[in-house]
């Protein structure tokens, strides 16, 4: 047992952080310190993606015959530590982190070549059309129809919780084709052209204001069967593949410690009823000494899985032990900044949270993200598997009740 | 970062797996812990045979120069059958102190026999209202006045191994106010020695403690160990190595209770189908393995950062000692709870866990204490 990076990381750290230092505009930056939402800011993300695709590092996840960097977890860790460190703006994952490893899978040769290089160039912008209003936990049930007519299926439905739909030119969707068997046997992973006649986005808006999500209307919307990933009917195995791609790929830790670091921030200028500083206040570090013990306890087993997959091991139960604990310390941490800026998180200021925006905030800088993080924090434990389902997962597949 | 074990670690964990399938069913646990001594000397002078008490001490004191993650290897092994021999007292925390301060002359003289099988240490740190702090010591070491002796008297409580032990470390000051990091003495002492009353009982765990009085004890200054000014460093340094080494105890503890709680669920039906079929069940033994999960990973993490020594291991080890706590609480109260009247019982060994896990908590210093030592060292 070491704790320590074999010393031949350090030369590619330094690598990672002068290319940091030497391509993050101050306006690139600000995004990152701003960011309170999962997705990042879609314009600045993907301009930050078209600077790392010209120096071949848009896709750290890749192998390098699909145009990714090739690196092995240790590189892609530091990789991420230096990007958080750096404030660099967040990946977009639809393209990069969930079509593209389904296309690699599962795609043709065709399909392939045509669609990831325009992933790896920011090119094209992909949504995922998963959810639908009868169809959330209970993804199997989806009803979204394709039937066949020539080369083509006419697909009729809708999806819902479409992130950024409103900004993509492409969508990847989970569609009925069979209703004999089992529920999960009739779906087909289909790939839908956004500007095809009969496609109709209408936005959603958060309880945070944000209009993030959509819903995705299909009206007779024709879509060449080439379009198909995987065989007819095997969508849900396409879609299982992506799990097991995506699962071991996330860590919380490193961007919550940097959380925790802005709220220590906080602490250190708010004051109690009492005058002293919050800092200081005795419940207070408590309450910050146990959530970083949490966050502590969660690194390690982030570090655990990580050494699980360094030995070719599968992620197993750790995935959704990840998922559960990163999001509810996530959530836990955005409620100890609330708490800790106090009266400052009630200004509603959603162009202070613009990069590069002219407005003087309302109140002190470290608490304009409180709120707004807060707010869309609570989705943490509903999306990509709520904590309820991650939960049932472990009992399931690895307690085996 | 690698969380293999070597070869060696490899063998040695195999080595007490064995003579733990073999020689330490439930049964043989229950009747050590109700004999007369609450431990077997066979069994500890196997122990000694099998290298297991050598491991944490370097090779020029007679030991294997094994690591805190060795002792770790071990202890998580005892502690899911819940080994009633005094590991962490008599090695750990006795041992290690002796190995940190004594002397050649002192070192000599204890670590063989303590290696050996031979020699019970126990380490009586801890006073009414010291609450975990090594530092609050209200035990005085006079120095007489004519000669090199000292002088101790005062009182320590639960002094874990205290009726077992031949020789006891004990805290005293000589300077200084209850509290101050400087001025605190350890002395080596007979057990025998004059002005010394012990009262030894069994604690809720099925171990043994002792509460010792001194009144007036005559120790020669050859048996002083260290200096007054370092001593403080040294004896939290043991009590962190201890709660590694409880820790993975406990950790080991948590792993039978969750096993067995899930395989309870799977078989107990009511309503014509088994327990473990109802999600509010399910959902809680999830949290159970979570909370077991956890405490792994910040056991692993306070075992690594103790190799690093000061303040990182300070902190590393009061952040293990907070989870074990939460997390002990957790997994020993939901397994009573899911066993259900079964749980309750003595002839069950889900309770002897329980019991186990809810001591650890209040051992060298409860959740409480650490989270705030957690918090003063940030």
């Amino acid at each position: 047992m070491d704790l320590s990076t074999p010393i031949e990381y350090d030369h590619f750290r330094e690598e990672v952080r002068s290319f940091l230092q030497e391509n993050l505009t101050d306006d690139l930056r600000e995004e990152g310190r701003l960011a309170t939402n999962v997705f990042p800011n879609p314009e600045r993300s993907i301009g930050w993606q078209k600077i790392c695709h010209q120096h071949g590092w848009a896709a750290p996840n890749w192998p390098q015959e699909y145009g990714g960097t090739g690196w092995d977890l240790i590189q892609r860790t530091i990789y991420s530590e230096e990007s958080l460190k750096a404030n660099a703006p967040g990946v977009m994952p639809m393209g990069l982190l969930l079509c593209g490893p389904c296309l690699m899978g599962y795609g043709t040769d065709a399909q392939k070549s045509y669609y990831l290089p325009r992933i790896l160039s920011g090119e094209d912008f992909w949504c995922q059309g998963y959810s639908e209003p009868g169809a959330g936990s209970d993804l199997a049930s989806l009803k979204t129809s394709a039937t066949r007519d020539a080369d083509d299926y006419i697909v009729n439905g809708a999806k819902i919780w479409t992130s950024f739909a409103q900004h993509a030119n492409r969508i990847f969707c989970l569609v009925r084709t069979s209703s004999d068997g089992p529920p999960q046997r009739g779906i087909t992973f289909l790939l839908i052209d956004m500007d095809t006649p009969g496609v109709r986005v209408e936005p959603i808006v958060g309880l945070d204001l944000v209009n993030e999500q959509n819903m995705v209307f299909f009206d007779d919307v024709r879509v060449p069967q080439a379009n198909r990933i995987g065989r007819e009917n095997d969508g849900w195995s396409v879609a299982k593949y992506l799990l097991e791609f995506e699962r071991g790929g996330t860590a919380f830790a490193p961007h919550l410690y940097h959380h925790l670091e802005l709220i220590k921030r906080a602490a250190a200028e708010e004051l109690t009823a009492s005058g002293e500083r919050l800092a200081d206040d005795r419940i207070f570090r408590r309450k910050f000494a146990a959530l970083e013990i949490e966050l502590q306890a969660l690194e390690f087993t982030e570090h655990r899985m990580r050494a699980a997959l360094g030995r070719g091991e599968p992620p197993g139960p750790y995935a959704s032990l990840i998922k559960i604990r990163g999001t509810e310390i996530t959530q836990s941490i955005t409620e100890l900044h609330i708490e800790t800026v106090g009266q400052h998180c009630l200004p509603l200021q959603p162009a202070a949270l613009v990069p590069g925006n002219a407005c003087e905030a309302i109140g002190p800088e470290y608490a304009v993200t409180a709120m707004p993080r807060y707010l869309n924090g609570r989705a943490a434990s509903i999306y990509a598997g709520s904590n309820e389902i991650q939960r049932g997962i472990i009992a399931k597949s690895v307690l085996g009740l | 970062m690698d969380f293999n074990f070597s070869e060696e670690q490899q063998m040695l964990l195999d080595s007490i797996e064995k003579f733990v399938a073999n020689e330490y069913d439930f049964e043989t646990r229950r009747q050590l812990a109700h004999s007369e001594l609450g431990f077997s000397l066979a069994n500890w002078q196997k122990f000694s045979e099998f290298g297991w008490l050598g491991v944490p001490f370097a090779e020029q004191h007679g030991g294997f120069a094994g690591s805190m993650i060795d002792v770790m290897i071990m202890a998580e092994a005892f502690g899911k059958v819940l080994v009633t021999e005094p590991f962490v007292p008599s090695i750990v925390l006795g041992g290690r102190l002796i190995e940190a301060l004594g002397n050649s002359a002192q070192r000599a003289e204890f670590m063989p026999p303590l290696i050996g099988g031979k020699l019970q240490l126990a380490l009586a740190y801890s006073e009414v209202g010291s609450g975990g702090n090594p530092a609050c010591v209200a035990t005085r070491a006079v120095r007489d006045g004519n000669g090199d002796d000292y002088v101790i008297s005062g009182e320590k409580l639960i002094v874990l191994n205290g009726h077992a032990a031949d020789y006891l470390l004990i805290t005293a000051r000589s300077s200084g106010d209850e509290r101050d990091s400087e001025g605190i003495e350890i002395f080596a002492v007979d057990v025998k020695s004059e002005g010394i009353t012990s009262r030894a009982y069994p604690t809720v765990d099925g171990l043994r403690a002792a509460d010792l009085k001194f009144d007036e004890v005559r120790v020669p200054a050859g048996q002083r160990l260290g200096d007054p000014k370092g001593n403080l460093n040294a004896l939290e340094t043991v009590i962190d190595e201890a709660i590694v080494a409880l820790g993975a105890e406990a950790v080991g503890a948590m792993e039978v209770l969750v096993k067995t709680t899930v395989e309870y669920a799977q078989t107990r039906e009511q309503f014509g189908t088994p327990i473990g079929k109802f999600q509010a069940l399910q959902h809680r033994m999830v949290d159970m393995f979570i909370a077991h999960e956890e405490s792994k990973s910040l056991l692993y993490m306070a075992a690594l950062r103790s190799l690093e020594g000061g303040d990182v291991a300070k902190r590393a080890a009061s952040a293990l000692k907070v989870q074990l706590g939460k997390a002990g609480r957790l997994v020993g109260q939901e397994a009573v709870q899911i066993h259900g009247g079964m749980g309750m019982t003595d002839e069950l060994n889900v309770g002897h866990y329980f019991k186990r896990l809810t001591a650890i908590d209040a051992l060298f210093g409860s959740h409480d204490y650490h989270l705030e030592r957690y918090a003063r060292l940030s």
